[in-house]
């Protein structure tokens, strides 16, 4: 078991390498000067600021692998991502503020995702071929084809038009009122849980087929076990190990949904920070976005691969 | 080789039309579905009843009707014929996209997992990194580096997911490679170059096939996501996706139709798409069938990402 931690850990090192310089210098090509947009505006031209000063204050006068540089050095021995180029503000700082939104979103629609899509997908195993089963499949594939900013576009329209009923679109602290919180959340968060639910559903469906299918549950069965037991005690305790990789691999899904959420239901979260720095071209910003996640989703990886090993032996071993 | 399919082209061909429909319903209404909005998108100027531009200024916002059929948009423009436009820019974009995908992950996986060792390894550190950016964020990203427009979304969804699909091809060779008729293609004098395009190449068809049909379905959901936020194709397109962004969304509590029906579209695509990439990928390469990552695996990520790949590969 070391020698696989140690093994994987050691992997990790150069993706996240390889990750910073994509962030890095994806954020940096972005065409369009912020330093044009800032040279015009009223307050510099009034004290009559000049280019190379503004370039020099903003550390951007220097080749862009020195720039480079200076923000890994920045990350790494002072663990900051730099300043926005507008506002001033450490990046740091404000993806930490944005970052509850988005946390609270993405867990939610996880739980969603999770509670719907689980129980789903072993009552369909167990009853293969049956009316539900073909029902709750067939419903999982529309799940993946319809588009989530449709669906939120449209619980944000008809509900509206038909009981002149409309989503809040201001979000309250969770100290001030849990409920009201809550309410802002309900309908984004289900709107990504059902569309992670479908992939959940024929995970854990296929898992639990194949599952059912080995020989000690032959022998649970040749017992005289009650199917409660067979399938509670000996199927799903197995069946389920890889779905905790769904977890991992949904993550990803998951970040791009909560952009799209937060745009539609005005969620201050990191995807519409992320928009925002995006149009306003705000490097730092898109850099630190960027690598927050992506450094999330590797770290969310590499612990799901180590739980998985701890689970299941044989994958220490391959 | 010894391979029935190839054997006579189009009976060939005839013969899996029909196995397709004997074996997978479903699947061949799709593909029906599929060739109906091809046509639609060929022939979208003949279909369409009016130009999708044309401004009709006494019909603002107007609800479905039998002169407008979906109705009218707040500059009197007919939805029925922006939406017929929109089959064509997302068959374009999807088919285009996605046979770039296909290019990127034969050149990607294809050279990585023939050739093996240091450029394998290299490489595919490099697949890590870009597979760890969660790919809205990495799309978002690029798109507004190359800006707004067709041939830049083209590209942009091409590459990025012929590097994400390049793991499935990688797989696929590393597991053909350690067949007895490439050591023979090699004893017989060929380079290790000419034995990937003849031997190998061929016989990797089939996944190759696989990753086409299902990815062009993402694709297509990822051009309307990326256009509905204002970063893939300029709003005068009439994508399905830039007719449910900024413009159309000030009206639509006047005017529902018009959040309707684009999404209906895409769904209904997707759905056709998916359907039917799952049964062509049946009947084409059953080893695929089974629970993920079965394809010449490794370990860790590499293996998880193959099942990733087969989210919808794997579960009938």
């Amino acid at each position: 078991m070391r020698a696989y931690v140690v093994r994987r850990i050691l992997l990790i090192i150069p993706t996240l390498f390889l990750l910073s310089i994509l962030v890095f210098l994806s954020a940096r090509f972005i065409p369009g000067d912020i330093v044009d947009t800032m040279v015009a505006s009223d307050q510099n031209a009034m004290y009559g600021v000049d280019r190379e000063a503004l370039l020099r204050a903003l550390g951007l006068d220097v080749p862009v692998h020195v720039q480079y540089g200076r923000w890994l050095q920045g990350i790494l021995l002072r663990g900051t991502l730099g300043n926005s180029l507008l506002g001033d503000w450490p990046v740091e700082e404000k993806i930490a503020g944005r970052l509850p939104v988005t946390l609270e979103l993405g867990l939610l629609a996880m739980v969603i995702g999770l509670v719907i899509g689980v129980p789903i997908g072993i009552y369909s195993a167990i009853r293969q071929d049956t009316t539900v089963d073909y029902m709750g499949r067939s419903v999982a594939i529309v799940g993946l084809a319809a588009p989530n900013f449709w669906l939120g576009i449209m619980v944000m329209t008809y509900p509206s038009v038909w009981w002149g009923w409309s989503p809040p679109m201001r979000l309250v602290p969770v100290t001030e009122d849990l409920l009201r919180n809550l309410e802002m959340f309900l309908l984004p968060s289900l709107i990504l849980g059902t569309a992670l639910s479908a992939a959940t559903m024929r995970m854990t469906r296929t898992m639990m087929l194949e599952v059912l299918r080995q020989d000690y549950i032959r022998t649970a069965w040749s017992k005289g076990l009650k199917e409660r037991v067979v399938v509670i005690r000996h199927a799903i305790k197995n069946a389920l190990i890889p779905v905790v990789t769904l977890i991992g691999l949904q993550l990803p899904i998951l970040v791009g949904g909560a952009v799209i959420m937060e745009n539609i239901f005005n969620l201050p979260g990191l995807g519409r920070l992320m928009l925002t720095a995006l149009t306003d071209r705000d490097y730092p910003v898109i850099s630190g976005i960027n690598l927050f996640f992506a450094t999330v989703v590797v770290a969310i990886n590499l612990i799901i691969d180590l739980v998985y090993g701890y689970l299941d032996p044989r994958v220490r071993y391959a | 080789m010894g391979d029935p399919r190839e054997q006579g082209g189009r009976s060939g061909l005839a013969h899996f039309l029909v196995r397709l429909w004997r074996e997978k319903p479903l699947g061949a209404i799709g593909g029906v579905v599929v060739l109906a909005l091809i046509l639609v998108a060929i022939f979208a100027d003949v279909l369409a009843p009016y130009p999708f531009d044309e401004v009709h200024l006494r019909d603002l916002l107007k609800p479905p009707s039998a002169e407008h059929l979906m109705g009218t948009d707040q500059l009197g423009r007919d939805l029925l014929s922006r939406n017929i436009h929109g089959a064509r820019i997302s068959m374009f974009v999807g088919l285009l996209a996605t046979s770039l995908n296909v290019v990127v992950a034969v050149l990607i996986g294809g050279t990585a997992g023939f050739f093996g060792g240091k450029l394998d390894l290299v490489v595919q550190r490099f697949v890590d990194a870009w597979m760890a950016f969660p790919g809205l964020l990495l799309l978002l990203t690029i798109m507004s580096l190359v800006g707004q427009g067709l041939l830049q979304l083209i590209l942009v969804l091409g590459v990025s997911g012929g590097v994400v699909a390049s793991r499935l091809v990688r797989g696929a060779v590393i597991a053909v490679k350690e067949n007895d008729y490439l050591q023979a293609a090699t004893a017989t004098g060929s380079t290790r170059m000419g034995a990937l395009v003849r031997h190998v190449l061929p016989n990797v068809a089939a996944p190759i096939i696989v990753v086409f049909s299902i990815n062009i379905g993402a694709v297509i959901i990822s051009e309307a996501s990326l256009s509905f936020l204002g970063f893939g194709l300029s709003p005068e397109i009439p994508s399905w996706g830039t007719l449910l962004s900024r413009d159309g969304r000030k009206y639509m509590e006047q005017a529902p139709w018009l959040a309707l029906w684009p999404g209906l579209c895409l769904t209904l695509t997707v759905y056709s798409l998916n359907m039917f990439g799952d049964a062509v990928r049946d009947l084409l390469d059953p080893r695929l069938r089974g629970g993920g990552g079965r394809l010449g695996t490794h370990r860790g990520r590499t293996g998880r990402a193959q099942t990733f790949s087969g989210r919808r590969r794997s579960h009938r």
